[in-house]
């Protein structure tokens, strides 16, 4: 995975609360046997008319958030569905964080997978970040991960917590697997207790 | 030793490891995979050389693409979908796990076949890189739903890391009213913590109410545990569970069913554990209800009106509004106005015998309404050959209801069963997000039995009128 670098750049805005998987990806687009491609399908729904043709509304379609690399977004984002298409296709758009006042809780672990940072905060930090937001391509976030500090176009300082493991991860674009498999004596050890004790498992 | 809650034993008895800022590698002792979220997950695995750690452990089965329709013992015809359930078929194969193919009568929707073939047992871990694993948890296993990279780690590794979640108590006191059901019952308590009030808690349903389900019953409480943001849910086993599991084809037999059951009983919260938040609803107070917006916390009974935006707070003032437009719906309207064009009866929230069973109580003897859709399609090969036994099938099948093949259907409308623009569905299923069910579609969530009720009036009705 690659490292996660320091992010200085537009942040758009999406206020909506409650913004499902379905919304970020809708399933069919989930018939893929890929993960890499699915930005241009990101939102789809909010995104395109029926007739397939942009929807100038759409935060994204706009001049200004076309290249947005942060998402400010309302409580909630990502609850639904476990599908990891929602991430890559947040990924592939070229979005590298998400800032909201809370996460469901599989999409929060899928963003870390894929070097993605989502960030939580309060609600007054929200509001700051979210009217920046709305300022367009001129006003710029800076995102700094190893200080765990937000900061807005007009200087002001946000900072946020963040698990020490997953910062490490993304700071060195380190691979879950390969860690585990580092522990594999433990996993082995545990094994075979637990054949011991549940024989039936 | 001091008290404990359900989770937390379930949590201790699989750590196989802990790091000192707390994150841990939890043990998983099944591992439930289907066609849609595993094809990048063994690629993966190929593409490093990596094999499956415990293929006696992991067990496959197609279930959200494939057609519901007879035809399809002729093969997928949708490229796309054939393709990805292709791909499971090759990878079961290769990393030799445990396969239920799609003409074999045990396949079904992965949430209902795991149970029903004995693979979920209480105390396990269980997970599945779907959200409505939480289903498992009906049996007092620990069970929830993980991204495409997580399956990769759990068939490398057979371990997820993890940080233990909060405690929550979610108590469903006193008895049901007749009409009431397990669906009610989870509706209802989204409607009270909200679709994120669980984030970051694994919550345990008890009370009177819940010991006095089914396991069907308890399935379908589970199951929209991650509606509520919750990693988990959990019910504490018990003779219900214990009569349901035993005789499972893969559960354990003679002495190892007795040592199972020793450790099984020990399965409970303690009296005195220490509970991170804690909900509490009269069962008496609980009645049928619907969902009116696209958000699983949008419900009501079904005697009350569609609600005013302008009635919320915060954020959710514009998400309702977005929400009526949406369901083409107006403040002050009666829920039990609404008229419907469509009926789905199945999925892994209500796709189970029971459901039927109490779907077809209603439509007993009855026709649905002229002009309308129905469907029902039974979560699996062998839900589907005991209600063709019981008689079940012929009652939907003389009231009108297509008699479908097992599989997600329109759940989620992977498959060809999708709503149109504007078409308005009520849906046993667990989600009534906008376009789930088919880009425009409306969705209401109900219980199977108002479902029926649905379908023979053409509108949301209130299943006690016609019981």
């Amino acid at each position: 995975m690659e490292k996660f670098e320091k992010i200085h750049g537009v942040a758009a805005p999406m206020p909506l609360i409650n913004i499902d998987t379905d919304m970020i990806i809708p399933k069919v687009h989930l018939k893929t046997i890929k993960r890499s491609g699915l930005g241009v399908v990101l939102f789809d729904e909010m995104r395109y008319h029926d007739d397939g043709r942009e929807n100038e509304e759409f935060v994204l379609n706009k001049p200004a958030y076309r290249n947005a690399e942060i998402l400010v977004a309302g409580d909630n984002f990502g609850c639904g569905s476990s599908r990891e298409h929602a991430p890559w296709a947040i990924k592939d758009f070229g979005i590298k964080v998400v800032i909201s006042t809370s996460f469901a809780d599989i999409f929060f672990n899928n963003c870390f997978k894929n070097g993605i940072l989502p960030i939580v905060v309060e609600q007054d930090h929200h509001d700051i970040l979210m009217q920046d937001a709305h300022k367009g391509e001129n006003a710029r976030i800076t995102v700094h991960l190893e200080a765990q500090e937000i900061v807005t176009s007009d200087g002001v300082v946000i900072t946020f917590d963040i698990d020490p493991h997953r910062k490490h991860c993304l700071l060195n674009g380190l691979d879950d697997i390969g860690l585990t498999m580092e522990k594999a004596e433990h996993i082995d050890n545990f094994e075979s207790q637990a054949a011991q004790a549940r024989p039936w498992v | 030793m001091s008290p404990k809650t359900l989770y937390d034993k379930i949590w201790d008895a699989h750590v196989a490891h802990q790091a000192d800022d707390g994150t841990c590698l939890l043990y998983i002792d099944r591992h439930l995979v289907h066609e849609v979220t595993s094809p990048q997950a063994f690629e993966g695995l190929r593409m490093a050389g990596r094999k499956v750690r415990a293929p006696e452990k992991t067990i496959a089965v197609p279930d959200h693409n494939v057609p519901t329709t007879p035809d399809r013992v002729n093969g997928i015809e949708n490229p796309e979908s054939r393709l990805q359930v292709e791909a499971l078929d090759r990878n079961a194969r290769e990393f030799g796990i445990h396969y239920y193919p799609v003409n074999d009568v045990r396949q079904g929707i992965v949430h209902i076949v795991g149970p029903e073939q004995g693979w979920t047992l209480p105390g396990m871990t269980v997970v599945c890189g779907d959200s409505h694993t939480a289903t498992h948890g009906a049996f007092g296993a620990l069970a929830h739903g993980i991204g495409t990279s997580e399956v990769e780690h759990v068939l490398a590794t057979q371990t997820l890391i993890q940080k233990k979640s909060k405690n929550m108590k979610v108590e469903i006191t006193g008895k049901l009213q007749p009409g009431v059901t397990a669906k009610d019952i989870t509706l209802a308590v989204i409607g009270k913590t909200g679709t994120a009030g669980g984030t970051g808690y694994v919550i345990e349903y008890c009370g009177e109410a819940i010991r006095s389900l089914s396991m069907e019953g308890r399935m379908t409480v589970c199951n929209m545990a991650i509606e509520g943001g919750a990693r988990a849910g959990l019910i504490a086993p018990d003779e219900t569970t214990f009569e349901y599991v035993k005789g499972r084809p893969h559960a354990p037999k003679g002495a190892q069913w007795e040592a199972a059951l020793n450790w099984w009983k020990t399965l409970y919260s303690d009296d005195d554990a220490h509970w991170d938040k804690v909900v509490t609803l009269r069962g008496e107070d609980i009645a049928p209800v619907v969902t009116w917006g696209t958000s699983p916390e949008d419900v009501l009974p079904i005697t009350a009106t569609v609600p005013n935006p302008e009635d919320f707070t915060g954020g959710k003032v514009e998400a309702a509004r977005r929400s009526l437009e949406y369901m083409g719906l107006k403040p002050g309207q009666k829920l039990s106005d609404i008229e419907i064009d469509t009926v789905f009866i199945g999925s892994c929230t209500n796709g189970r015998i029971e459901d039927l069973r109490a779907a077809a109580e209603i439509l007993k003897g009855k026709k649905i309404k002229d002009g309308l859709r129905a469907m029902v399609v039974p979560g699996s090969g062998l839900v589907r050959a005991q209600a063709e036994e019981e008689g079940i099938a012929e009652i939907f099948k003389e009231a009108g209801f297509e008699w479908r093949l097992a599989g997600c259907s329109m759940c989620l409308a992977m498959n060809p069963d999708q709503l149109s623009p504007g078409e308005r569905c009520a849906a046993t299923s667990n989600r009534n997000f906008e376009g789930r069910q088919g880009r425009g579609g409306r969705t209401h969530l109900l219980s199977p039995a108002m479902a029926a009720a649905a379908a023979i009036t053409g509108k949301l009705t209130d299943v006690r009128e016609l019981m």
